[in-house]
């Protein structure tokens, strides 16, 4: 059984065109895929996809699109696909950026948009890196709270400006976008690189933490923080927007400061 | 070809991205540190350096043998181009050595490259070096009054 209901007095009359979603833009791309396929091929190589894809498409959709219906040797991480995880950053048109934060309709369409694995980093297959030289940078400047006093019955407290100081820093979510773009880590795989130095600062300027001095020291090496060129090539690159180039400089003057 | 793929956290690394033991001193920030610190006096010494000789007094055509044996006799100058001197050849040789460190990729040659800088800038510095303190005006020939 159903019954009419009132139109609610809310209703407004919307003149045609105007208001709701109307139709989606569509437009045809060539998406350039750096294709690596260590079963079948020795070397690394373009192949191109020609797409139809829609205005509120990302590059990730192109991808999906490539994988799910052309084909599906086509192989990429992706994790969440909405910026938070970080699994997916790749080289799009010469830049480091996340395949799922990186919208079609910004792109140019005259010309092919490239995608690559992002650089530095041994190449396993298509866009998948081996990160593991990544995270172990990651992991030696020690990424987790050192407290030396008893642990307390409540939180540790902490003040607005005292928070403020790291506040950037822990926006990271270790996509490697940032290691991955900075030309001394192309050359020097030994270098600790931009991400590993955002996470030190991190903890760094944490008033919580009490290790903040064998971290300079760990940064302090040969491949530390003196083998930034301020290039800011990991401040462009970082999805998250963290002011990288400005974390690594107040590490170099936090451990200028403590050694003068 | 192979399409071996070890497994996760199996501690496999390429050696290249495995840093050598932890690097003992702190030259890199004192050669940073260096760095700025020399370039903020050479911008001092430098634009002195070409005050005095190109826009006072007679200009780049009086700069002669007599010129710089006047400027030499005084020990300001001798002082001002000595300093000149070390600084600018450490502050060049060591921003050349930070390029061969950025961009020789195997170590033999960043090795030669380096070697072969240290030997040049110890030549140059050591030269000039001896040329300020050993100058002497009165070389055969030289018609300056102080050696008449």
């Amino acid at each position: 059984m159903s019954t009419e209901l009132p139109e609610p007095a809310s209703k407004i009359e919307l003149k045609p065109g105007v208001g709701g979603g109307g139709e989606i833009p569509q437009f045809n791309i060539t998406l350039r895929v750096r294709r690596y396929l260590p079963e079948t091929t020795a070397d690394a190589y373009w192949e191109d996809f020609e797409l139809t894809m829609y205005g509120t498409d990302r590059v990730l959709d192109a991808l999906h699109k490539v994988k799910w219906d052309i084909d599906g040797s086509l192989s990429f991480r992706r994790s969440c696909a909405h910026g938070i995880c970080g699994s997916d950053a790749m080289r799009i048109n010469g830049r480091n950026r996340l395949a799922c934060k990186t919208l079609l309709k910004d792109l140019d369409h005259s010309k092919p948009i490239t995608v690559e694995a992002i650089k530095g980093l041994p190449l396993e297959k298509d866009l998948i890196v081996d990160m593991e030289p990544f995270f172990q940078s990651y992991r030696e400047i020690m990424p987790f709270l050192i407290n030396k006093g008893h642990e307390p019955s409540t939180e540790r407290y902490q003040s607005a400006e005292e928070h403020s100081k790291f506040e950037d820093t822990t926006k990271c979510i270790l996509c490697a976008a940032c290691t991955s773009s900075c030309p001394v880590f192309w050359t020097d795989g030994q270098y600790f690189g931009p991400a590993a130095i955002v996470n030190a600062h991190r903890f760094i300027f944490d008033s919580r933490d009490d290790a903040g001095d064998m971290r300079l020291e760990i940064l302090n090496d040969k491949e530390g923080v003196w083998r930034c060129r301020t290039t800011f090539n990991c401040t462009e690159a970082c999805p998250r927007g963290i002011q990288v180039t400005q974390a690594i400089a107040e590490v170099k003057q936090a451990i200028l400061a403590r050694s003068i | 070809m192979s399409a071996e793929i070890a497994a996760p956290r199996s501690q496999r690394l390429d050696p290249k991205y495995t840093r050598a033991r932890k690097s003992r001193g702190s030259f890199e920030m004192i050669a940073w540190l260096f760095m700025r610190l020399s370039g903020v006096v050479l911008v001092v010494l430098i634009f002195g350096h070409l005050f005095t000789n190109l826009l006072v007094g007679g200009g780049v055509k009086a700069i002669d043998f007599g010129f710089v044996a006047g400027k030499w006799a005084d020990p300001v100058w001798m002082f001002w181009d000595l300093a000149m001197l070390w600084l600018a050849m450490l502050h060049g040789t060591n921003g050349v050595r930070t390029i061969i460190n950025d961009y020789a990729e195997k170590p033999a040659t960043r090795q030669w490259l380096k070697g072969i800088l240290y030997v040049a800038t110890a030549a140059i510095v050591i030269l000039g070096t001896m040329v300020i303190f050993t100058f002497d005006p009165c070389i055969p020939g030289s018609d300056l009054l102080v050696c008449k």
